[in-house]
């Protein structure tokens, strides 16, 4: 019990320091950096109160993909050189600072309040639907029930995926003018009789190709 | 102090929460640190509902952690493309001279 405790307070001290700092880096690149390591401490966290499998996903899903694609777009778009800007504000002369502050307090003290003092509803216990048994794994527990009460949800999340990836492919593609490529439909049907060209070629005066 | 409950988790979500949304209010760096605080925001709820899971012993927490996952890496996707897009034709994503929208 002590061990627990003493590695949730570990935990949490890294995710939350590690959470500042994605907000107050200078750098935009050791923000995304200080994301992965939030990330890598709460899937800690999960997996040491036992969602195993959300721990193992939050792992490889936004260290794997998502933190890495901010990476890249960091990288790739040129911001290298804002660095040094911190909460700078040219316009307005800095007000946005202590508004900011001061409501972000409000929320915080309005969760505290909403922590100390609520209680569980008293037919709660009764009404649960899936119960978390113990002689399955975790993995497995989850899996029994996503692809048979969630599968609606389930296909429907898929579906999100799809049309992210292709919101994505289409906001981000340009067709490049002036560009030699490939022509796939012109490879495909190539015929045999254009394949091969017999010409009759005049003496001293040579064959025009590629005509 | 040293055995931990339900409030425990909680308070870390609340923080984390917290400090998603001053990343947002106070951010004038680039938009990419604003993306970066949503996805602090969905993390401190997916603390919470695991919390919830774990501790009155109910599995849907942890599926409706599942779709928010996905739901965060698509919202990421898209926004990043949308970044790249805005960048390639004004040549800035500074949080201050983004007001074509006079916001």
């Amino acid at each position: 019990m002590i061990a627990h405790s003493v590695f949730f307070y570990i935990f949490s001290l890294i995710a939350i320091v590690s959470a500042v700092m994605v907000t107050v880096s200078k750098n935009t690149v050791h923000s995304v950096f200080f994301l992965i390591l939030d990330f890598i401490s709460i899937s800690c966290l999960f997996i040491m109160i036992g969602a195993e499998f959300l721990g193992m996903i939050m792992l490889i899903v936004y260290v794997g993909a998502v933190a890495v694609l901010f990476l890249f777009v960091v990288m790739m778009l040129n911001v290298a050189e804002q660095k040094g800007q911190w909460f700078s504000s040219r316009w307005d002369g800095g007000t946005h600072i202590p508004v900011g502050l001061l409501v972000s307090l409000i929320i915080f003290f309005e969760l505290i309040i909403v922590i100390g003092g609520w209680k569980y509803k008293p037919d709660l216990l009764n009404s649960l639907s899936i119960n978390i048994s113990t002689e399955v794994t975790n993995t497995r527990s989850i899996g029994n029930v996503l692809y048979t009460d969630y599968i609606l949800l389930f296909q429907i999340s898929g579906m999100i995926l799809l049309v992210a990836m292709i919101g994505a492919i289409v906001l981000t593609y340009r067709e490049r003018v002036g560009v030699k490529r490939q022509s796939y439909v012109k490879q495909i049907s190539r015929e045999r009789d254009e394949g091969v060209d017999l010409v009759e070629a005049e003496r001293n005066k040579g064959v025009k190709i590629d005509a | 102090m040293l055995s931990i409950g339900l409030g425990h988790y909680l308070t870390l979500a609340a923080i984390i929460f917290t400090i998603g949304v001053v990343g947002i209010f106070l951010n004038r760096k680039n938009v990419i640190v604003i993306l970066m605080s949503i996805e602090l925001i969905l993390l401190a709820v997916n603390i919470n509902l695991v919390a919830f899971s774990i501790f009155i012993n109910d599995l849907s927490g942890q599926i409706f952690t599942l779709f928010i996952l996905t739901v965060a890496a698509a919202e990421a996707a898209i926004g990043l493309a949308i970044i790249v897009v805005y960048f390639r034709n004004s040549d800035t994503i500074r949080v201050e001279e983004i007001k074509n929208l006079k916001g």
